[in-house]
This record gives structure tokens, C-alpha cells and sequence, in this order.
């Protein structure tokens, strides 16, 4: 979009904008015009770009596993059966070459993170103006289609996976077990201070660097793809294609990252060390 | 670059498709999996189980051949042996028949040359008495020379 009055960093930061609904000091509740007001209403306010696309797309994942789950026979799959299947499996094959405990909740939580932030990724994919163009024409202000370049989304999942690292290492170990592993770990009751400094810094650095390992990805590669589109029109193709096509690579990359991560963390919680 | 309600918002969205996922979509599917497993596993047993059976069952057919062979063998040995002995037998039997009836004609050869005999020394007897009477042409007391006669007939 962009339009001769719009200046190049307007455009970015146009692009780089959540819709973000909440609660101004001045206006009250309303839609933010702009960065300024958004940041103006502190922690009280809402991306609304960033939920309806993340929770559209979690919908669209559950939907379509769901239908497969439905009709699942044990007979010859149909083809969406089978491309279903093979995620699982790929999924499963993770899962239990990583995580070695009887755990219900980890293989199906891999597998909607695997799918759901590769599909939060591919929205990357969708031509930078296409979208907010088209909500531009139908009065929306700001549109951010890709979530995970949202700190938000990234956070908010890593934060509830870091709740189910600190819940499976107290219900493993016991909340003895599980402070003593903070406290005695890696040098020995006599040097506590500085072991319980070492090892909070260790669990607090999981969720966050999987949370701005993927938002930093997903920004940076979104940010090209703004870049590229401040090109003249006829030349944008030259390197928006083989930007995109390297793109797949890093979003299902992303996104096998994070599962794999997160299996991993859960098994640590899991396992005396 | 806000930290905001979002952050809710996205665990609360989370919170949702994981336990979804866990409860609705994932259970049914790996036991679908699993299940069709089990089924190629069953499959494969019973391929060899067939397999097994069929080796068998050419065994035991050709066990059943040879059998058959050897026992059809022992009866055709049998009916030789059989229709040898039918056949010496009936041998045997003809040659005592022949045997007997030889007996009976020689018997009966016998008895007709004897009968011929008796009937000759009665007509010897009675032509050398004509003879005599010949001779003699004078009548001879018969009585007195019958036992001279009977001598004479029973030397022949």
C-alpha cells in the first residue's frame, strides 16, 4: 500500500500495528488510532487483529482434526485421513523419542503446537498488503495478520507452558524436591544464594527465549517482507518470491522448534537432575 | 510492541485447543492408528498361518499319494498272486478229472472186455460142443463130457 502521500516508515509502522482495542486514559474504551494510544493504554487493552487470527486459525486446526477424528477408521484412510495421520505420527515420533513418562497431555499438546503456530506462521506467506488492504477498505484501521510476530501470542504460550513445567516438576518431585532442585543444583547446600539465582534465571529463561525465539523469527521475517514491499511494483517479485519460498523452510522450522522445545522442557520437569 | 491483556487472552485460546485437542482429536485418532495396526499384524500372522497350513496339507497330500501307491501296489501283487493260484488250482482240478475219467473209462474197458470174454467162453463153449458134435457125428452123452468142456472153456 504504498500510496504516494503514506511515507516509507508511516507504511512500516502502519504495518507493525496491532488492532488493538482497551481502555485510554482519555477516551476510554475504544479502538486505538495509532501506536502512541495503544501504548497509552497500558496493560488493560486487547490486539484484536492478533486473538481473531490466532484463535480463527487454532479454530480451523480443531475443526479439521476434529472432522478427521469423527470419520477415523482403522481400514484404508482417505487422503485427509492420511495427511492427518501423518502429522500425528510425525508428531507421536517426537514425542516418544523425547519424552519418556506416561503423560496424556504432552503428545496432543505438541501436536496443536505444531500445527497451530505453523498455521499462525503461514499467514506469513499471505502477501504483506492483501490483507490489511482489504480490512483498510472496510473501515478496520490496522489489521496484523501474522500473530506470532505478535510478543503476545508468543508469550502467552510459552507462559502456559511454563505453568505445566513448574506444575510437572512439583507433581513429579514433590515441591521439596522440586525447591531443592533450585536450591542444592549445581554446586552444593554451600553455596545456596547463588545456585537459587542460577537456576531461577535457568527456568525463567525457558519460557522466554521460546517465546522471543518465535516472535523474533516471525518479526524479522515479516519485516522483510514490508521491506520488499516498498520496492517499485515490477521489481518486488524478484525478491519476495525467493524470500517466501525460504519462508516455508523457517515457519515449519519455528514451529517444529517450539514443540520440540516444549516436549523437551516437559521432560526435564519430569526427570530428577 | 505492547505487553497486554493479549497475553491473556492467547493462554486462555491455548488453554482451549489443548485440552480440545487432548480430549476430542487425538485419543480417537491414535486408536485408529493403532487399531489398523493390530489388523496388518493379525493379517500377517494369518498369511503365515496359511502359509503353514498349505506346506501341511502338501505334505500330508503326499504322504496320501505314496500311501495310496504303495496300497494299490499290495493289491495288484495280491490279485496276481490270487489269479496264479486260481489258475494252478483249476490246473489241479482238471488234471483229477482227467484222471478220474481215465480211471472210469479203464474201468469200463475192462468190464466190456471181461463181458466180452464171458460172452466168448459161452460161445466157445458152445461151438467146440457143435464141434464135437461134428466130429463125432454120432450124439455124445453130453453130461458125460460137459465137465471135459467146462475145462477146456475156462482155460481160454
Amino acid at each position: 500500500m504504498a500510496s504516494g502521500e503514506l511515507t516509507s516508515s508511516a507504511y512500516i509502522s502502519h504495518h507493525l500495528t496491532n488492532l488493538t482495542f482497551g481502555n485510554h486514559p482519555v477516551n476510554g474504551w475504544s479502538f486505538a488510532h495509532g501506536g502512541q494510544e495503544a501504548a497509552e493504554m497500558g496493560f488493560w487493552a486487547i490486539h484484536v487483529d492478533t486473538m481473531l487470527w490466532s484463535v480463527g486459525l487454532g479454530l480451523f486446526f480443531i475443526w479439521l482434526f476434529r472432522k478427521v477424528a469423527v470419520t477415523a477408521t482403522s481400514g484404508v484412510p482417505g487422503n485427509l485421513q492420511n495427511f492427518v495421520e501423518t502429522i500425528i505420527e510425525f508428531v507421536d515420533d517426537n514425542v516418544s523419542s523425547i519424552f519418556h513418562h506416561k503423560n496424556s497431555l504432552i503428545a496432543p499438546l505438541s501436536l496443536t503446537i505444531f500445527v497451530w503456530v505453523f498455521l499462525m506462521n503461514t499467514m506469513d506467506l499471505v502477501p504483506v498488503d492483501w490483507l490489511p488492504y482489504a480490512f483498510q477498505q472496510m473501515g478496520v484501521e490496522y489489521m496484523k495478520v501474522v500473530p506470532t510476530t505478535d510478543i503476545n501470542a508468543t508469550l502467552g504460550m510459552a507462559f502456559a507452558i511454563f505453568g505445566l513445567i513448574v506444575y510437572y516438576s512439583i507433581k513429579m518431585k514433590g515441591l521439596g524436591g522440586f525447591l531443592g532442585e533450585l536450591a542444592f543444583q549445581p554446586l552444593g547446600k554451600w553455596l545456596l544464594p547463588f545456585n537459587l539465582f542460577l537456576e531461577i534465571v535457568g527456568l525463567l529463561a525457558k519460557p522466554v527465549s521460546l517465546a522471543l525465539r518465535l516472535f523474533g523469527n516471525m518479526y524479522a521475517g515479516e519485516m522483510i517482507f514490508i521491506l520488499i514491499a516498498l520496492l517499485p511494483f515490477w521489481a518486488q517479485w524478484l525478491l519476495s518470491v525467493p524470500w517466501a519460498i525460504f519462508h516455508i523452510l523457517v515457519i515449519t522450522l519455528q514451529a517444529f522448534i517450539f514443540m520440540v522445545l516444549t516436549i523437551v522442557y516437559l521432560a526435564m520437569a519430569h526427570e530428577e537432575h | 510492541m505492547n505487553i497486554n491483556l493479549t497475553i491473556i487472552g492467547q493462554i486462555i485460546a491455548f488453554a482451549f485447543f489443548v485440552v480440545f485437542c487432548m480430549k476430542y482429536v487425538w485419543p480417537p485418532i491414535t486408536g485408529a492408528l493403532a487399531e489398523r495396526k493390530k489388523k496388518i499384524a493379525e493379517g500377517l500372522d494369518a498369511a503365515d498361518r496359511a502359509q503353514r497350513d498349505l506346506e501341511l496339507a502338501q505334505e500330508k497330500a503326499m504322504s496320501d499319494m505314496r500311501q495310496s501307491k504303495e496300497e494299490a501296489a499290495a493289491i495288484i501283487e495280491q490279485a496276481n498272486k490270487r489269479a496264479s493260484q486260481i489258475v494252478d488250482e483249476a490246473k489241479e482240478k482238471a488234471r483229477e478229472e482227467a484222471d478220474r475219467l481215465v480211471t472210469a473209462a479203464q474201468a469200463e474197458i475192462e468190464q466190456e472186455a471181461n463181458r466180452a470174454k464171458e460172452a466168448l467162453r459161452a460161445q466157445v463153449a458152445a461151438l467146440a460142443v457143435a464141434g464135437a458134435e461134428k466130429i463125432l457125428e454120432a450124439s455124445v452123452d453130453e453130461s458125460a463130457h460137459a465137465q471135459l468142456v467146462e475145462k477146456l472153456a475156462a482155460e481160454l
